[in-house]
């Protein structure tokens, strides 16, 4: 089991990281929002900086609902879906570990990027290590969540802007307390422990329910 | 080892393909299914995979596991253009678990030995089929579903893939497979799937 897991992990890895695969899109995205932000409200340092992190949270969002439709989509185009419907493994499992290959190979990026893409925002050091640490947590929950859509609109063609509209709903909580705990922590309010602590639940509700409900969408999407 | 299907029926986009079908099949043994495009010869392999629910009837497996003991080869060769062909074979080794012959005698009596670090992409789509019937080889398990396994083959790939059925026969194992004829197999029993809705065992 633990051998068929790394396989798949390994596997879309490659897939995602080698030419092709999509992997740095994201973070061009990130890099391009996170761009026209001073050029949409001008060069004031202070506002800037106070914003920043808000900047950073919306960027990194959005960045992470693109190439959720490759998640499953690109299996069920050539027939792998098939296959991995009849792998000797739980379907939660290799939705478990497909949901993890892809937020390594486009979630933890856009972690990395933070604190370099903060700087073009004149955040300060200390917003910028809390926006990234927060975004460490954040971004897995996002892409647990969007595995959900990626199983539901797996063999639909084109599906990458409906799995985005699908899940951004459901994101919303983790936007909330994410930001909450990243301006908390900036400010040492009191109010840290509450958000911090909602925002690891989420992450850690969107791992179990994340893999179950994308597993249940395929099963269901495949035998119609 | 046993396959009992008792009454299954199959219904899709509304029209019934098959209705009240029944065939069994043991070990060493293999089912051949006719029938015009469209009459459902690969409806009936996605059934029997438990990839497609059935409409009515049963489907009784005796002596193995399905989840455990099914190999499908579909139209669609789930080969992934950017990893290399030992990359695609392997990775599938691990997902169902190393079996039966290595990858790489596999790929060698695929005849793909040569090919084996060139990626997906270049491949041509015989080459591609050689590659799906390669698991076959690799990785051991007893009911093997095949949906037309010779398209794009050439005749040297034909002379190869009843190589590798014969021995699984010979091993005990069983197959399913569609076809439009054009492969020179011994089948124990033929299935007719016509266009009337009806099928009749031949």
């Amino acid at each position: 089991m633990t051998r068929a897991f790394f396989a798949i992990l390994r596997r879309d890895l490659a897939l995602a990281l080698r030419a092709g695969g999509g992997a740095g899109i994201g973070v061009i995205f990130f890099l391009a929002l996170v761009m026209v932000v001073p050029l949409a409200i001008g060069p004031d340092q202070k506002l800037l900086s106070q914003i920043g992190p808000a900047i950073l949270w919306i960027g990194a969002l959005l960045a992470s609902l693109l190439g959720l439709d490759r998640v499953f989509g690109a299996d069920a185009e050539d027939g792998s879906l098939d296959l991995l419907l009849l792998a000797p493994l739980p379907l939660e499992i290799i939705a478990f570990a497909k949901a993890l290959a892809h937020w390594l190979a486009t979630g933890l990026p856009l972690v990395i990027a933070t604190p370099l893409l903060g700087l073009l925002l004149g955040v300060e050091m200390k917003a910028l290590g809390a926006t990234a640490l927060m975004l460490l947590i954040g971004t897995p929950a996002i892409a647990f969540l969007g595995s959900i859509g990626a199983g539901l609109a797996a063999s639909l063609p084109r599906s990458g802007l409906l799995i985005a509209v699908l899940i951004v709903p459901f994101t919303i909580p983790v936007l909330i307390f994410g930001t909450a705990a990243t301006a908390a922590a900036v400010a040492e309010a009191s109010l840290f422990g509450t958000a911090f602590k909602l925002l690891c639940a989420l992450a850690l509700f969107s791992f179990v329910i994340g893999p179950v409900a994308a597993a249940a969408a395929l099963r269901i999407g495949r035998s119609a | 080892m046993q396959l009992t299907a008792s009454s299954i029926s199959c219904v899709r986009g509304g029209r019934a393909l098959y209705d009240g079908l029944s065939f069994s099949l043991s070990s060493g043994e293999l089912l051949l299914l006719n029938g015009p495009n469209g009459s459902g010869k690969t409806s009936l392999l996605r059934q029997i995979a438990g990839l497609l629910p059935l409409d009515t009837g049963t489907i009784a497996f005796e002596g193995f596991d399905r989840a455990e003991e099914t190999h499908f080869v579909g139209h669609a060769p789930a080969i992934k253009d950017a990893l290399t062909v030992s990359e695609n074979l392997s990775f599938w080794c691990d997902l169902y678990g190393r079996s039966g012959a290595s990858p790489e005698a596999a790929l060698k009596q695929l005849k793909l030995a040569p090919l084996a670090s060139l990626p997906g992409r270049v491949l041509s789509a015989g080459q591609k089929r050689r590659l799906a019937l390669a698991r076959l080889v690799a990785i051991r398990r007893s009911l093997w579903l095949l949906d037309e396994p010779d398209t794009a083959l050439d005749a040297e790939g034909r002379a190869t893939l009843l190589e590798i059925i014969a021995g699984h026969r010979a091993r005990g194992g069983m197959v399913v497979m569609a076809s439009h004829g054009t492969l020179n197999v011994a089948a124990s029993c033929a299935l007719a799937l016509d266009e009337h809705a009806k099928a009749a065992a031949a």
